[in-house]
């Protein structure tokens, strides 16, 4: 068990020993985000900016346009909600190569309650021209996937997770694919971030109960596999998407567009309903809104029944 | 100066051409800032506009970028790009786009026009000269308009903060803003006293004066303990004495009448 933001944390300090044009910023929260270890290793490269995330975003795109590669970090709901007009006028119209890390993803984060959960953070960056967005699935992804953003050209917002989670990737990530980890006749499960474990675990539950469930961990949610998409549609009729978000504008609604103008077929999206989160733990938030394996399976069942 | 007073003259005139041809565009605080400018592009900075992405120049940051059309027509006057781009201001596929646009046109160093972006972007070019021990200099220009925004109080904080003496900032102070004066719309000041509580060093010079901009300039570059910020005094529309302070001319171009009036008067100057 290891949590994803952890995985941010070296690979960045990877990065680090590898180009010296890679430069960190936080507001505030390197220890939560992780990027605490970049700035032990390389503290005249790391700038802390208190907490400012706007101004942090923005300086960001200034080292960029002088040619350093800037990775900035913070909590997902203040670097994509709070600084959302700075990645919006600096980064994502400028097109410049900015990582922005968004720490405490979802609702997994637990205690701290709807303030601090993001589950709006997918659909505002999906929506910016230019930005690519990864939420990958375990440690071992999310090393890969920040490693690999030093070949962009351009912004890329990736959001990783506070609680620690299964590693059962090989960390094999490549920018715009799917990955299938099961391949099954009657449904295919859609899911990204820490919520694909659980849909493997649910794809389990249901093969008890006679139904053969697909399973595509689908990281990069834009640009987002088509042809993957289209595959799984087209063979298994069914799909579902699950996300640890809204369920407007984000996973879900990245489908729900595709497939209705290209394969249409059923889909159910299983995210926050139009509700924003609330303070337990994240177990019991999960089990809330029926994101962990029993919830997944539950409504999978449910939903197969009458479609 | 003499000669940075006739370039002053041209400028403005492009300005008026430009606006007129685009139909639209902000006149007022355009010409409040010509003299900023000039002084920059033509005297204080390290700048060779045969060479606008020389990784060694002064970097210049128009945070106020509705005021684009002063840039456009001083880049074009160093010789950046030919003066005829200019009459394509606004039109569709130009690159000389309503506010700056740094995809499309090199010498436009950030992309602005949303308020405050253009003064934190400037800290970043400032903290990437230091990281590289490269001695540019970052000049940024914003409206006083523009300090209502919070965004910019995280900028000079952070600026201070990080000792960038190499950054300089222009406050365009012609007093007023969209909907009517800074001080009726929303008091900023006492401005002077909030930039030295923040750990700036200031200085106030009269906005249309080279020599006083010019020797305010100079003094930035050897003030090596902080970021310098110049409160610039200015004249919204400054060189147009019926558009002079007048806030109905913030964002409108001038009628070929109006601009027929407004050339006459600066070439009666001469």
């Amino acid at each position: 068990m290891k949590a994803t933001r952890d995985a941010y944390g070296d690979a960045l300090l990877e990065l680090g020993r590898k180009y010296k044009d890679v430069v960190a910023l936080d507001a505030d929260l390197a220890g939560s985000t992780k990027s605490a270890k970049f700035k032990e290793a390389f503290p005249e490269r790391f700038f802390d900016m208190g907490i400012a995330e706007a101004n942090m975003v923005d300086t960001s795109a200034g080292l960029a346009l002088c040619g350093k590669r800037p990775y900035a970090s913070s909590f997902a709901v203040f670097v994509t909600g709070r600084a959302f007009e700075s990645v919006r006028q600096s980064i994502a119209y400028q097109k410049l190569p900015v990582v922005l890390c968004g720490s405490h993803g979802g609702i997994n984060l637990g205690e701290d309650g709807g303030s601090h959960q993001a589950v709006l953070d997918i659909s505002l960056m999906r929506t910016l021209p230019n930005m690519k967005l990864v939420v990958p699935a375990d440690y071992n992804e999310t090393y890969t996937a920040v490693l690999s953003t030093i070949k962009n050209d351009g912004p890329v917002y990736i959001r990783t997770s506070r609680a620690k989670s299964p590693v059962f990737t090989e960390g094999d990530f490549v920018f715009g694919r799917g990955k299938v980890l099961k391949t099954g006749r009657d449904v295919t499960l859609v899911a990204c971030g820490f919520l694909v474990w659980y849909a493997l675990e649910a794809a389990k539950l249901l093969e008890k109960e006679g139904i053969d469930a697909s399973v595509i961990d689908m990281a990069t949610v834009k640009p987002i596999d088509e042809e993957m998409l289209y595959d799984f549609a087209k063979s298994t009729k069914k799909m579902v998407t699950i996300e640890e978000h809204t369920i407007f504008g984000g996973l879900g609604s990245a489908v729900a567009e595709f497939l209705s103008e290209h394969y249409p077929v059923k889909l159910k999206r299983i995210g926050m309903p139009d509700v924003f989160g609330e303070s337990g733990t994240g177990d019991d938030l999960l089990c809330k809104f029926g994101f962990n394996a029993a919830g997944i399976s539950n409504t999978v069942r449910e939903w197969l029944k009458k479609n | 100066m003499e000669d940075l007073e006739k370039i002053a003259k041209e400028i403005r005139k492009d300005i008026l051409l430009m606006l007129n041809m685009a139909g639209s565009g902000h006149v007022g605080g355009s010409l409040s800032c010509v003299e900023i400018l000039v002084s920059l592009y033509f005297k204080v900075m390290s700048y060779d506009a045969k060479k606008p992405s020389d990784e060694n120049r002064d970097r210049f940051v128009l945070s106020k970028g509705h005021a684009v059309p002063a840039l456009y027509a001083v880049l074009s006057k160093a010789g950046v790009f030919p003066r005829d781009m200019l009459w394509t201001l606004r039109k569709l596929g130009s690159p000389l786009q309503g506010h700056p646009d740094s995809k499309y046109l090199p010498g436009v160093e950030a992309s602005t026009g949303s308020l405050a972006h253009g003064l934190p972007q400037a800290c970043g070019m400032a903290l990437a000269g230091k990281l590289d021990k490269n001695p540019f200099r970052v000049y940024c220009l914003m409206g006083d308009g523009e300090m209502d925004e919070g965004l910019v109080w995280e900028a000079f904080m952070s600026a201070s903060h990080y000792k960038l003496d190499n950054l300089c900032v222009v406050i365009d102070n012609n007093t007023l803003q969209i909907d009517g004066r800074c001080r009726d719309v929303m008091n900023i000041y006492p401005l002077e006293e909030k930039f030295k509580a923040f750990g700036l060093y200031t200085k106030s010079v009269d906005g249309h004066k080279f020599s006083e901009l010019i020797s305010a300039f100079e003094e930035a570059k050897n003030n090596k303990r902080s970021p310098t910020v110049i409160i610039a005094h200015t004249i919204k529309a400054k060189g147009v004495s019926f558009m002079e302070d007048k806030v109905e001319y913030h964002g409108v171009a001038p009628t070929d009448e109006e601009l027929k009036k407004a050339l006459e008067e600066i070439d009666e100057g001469d």
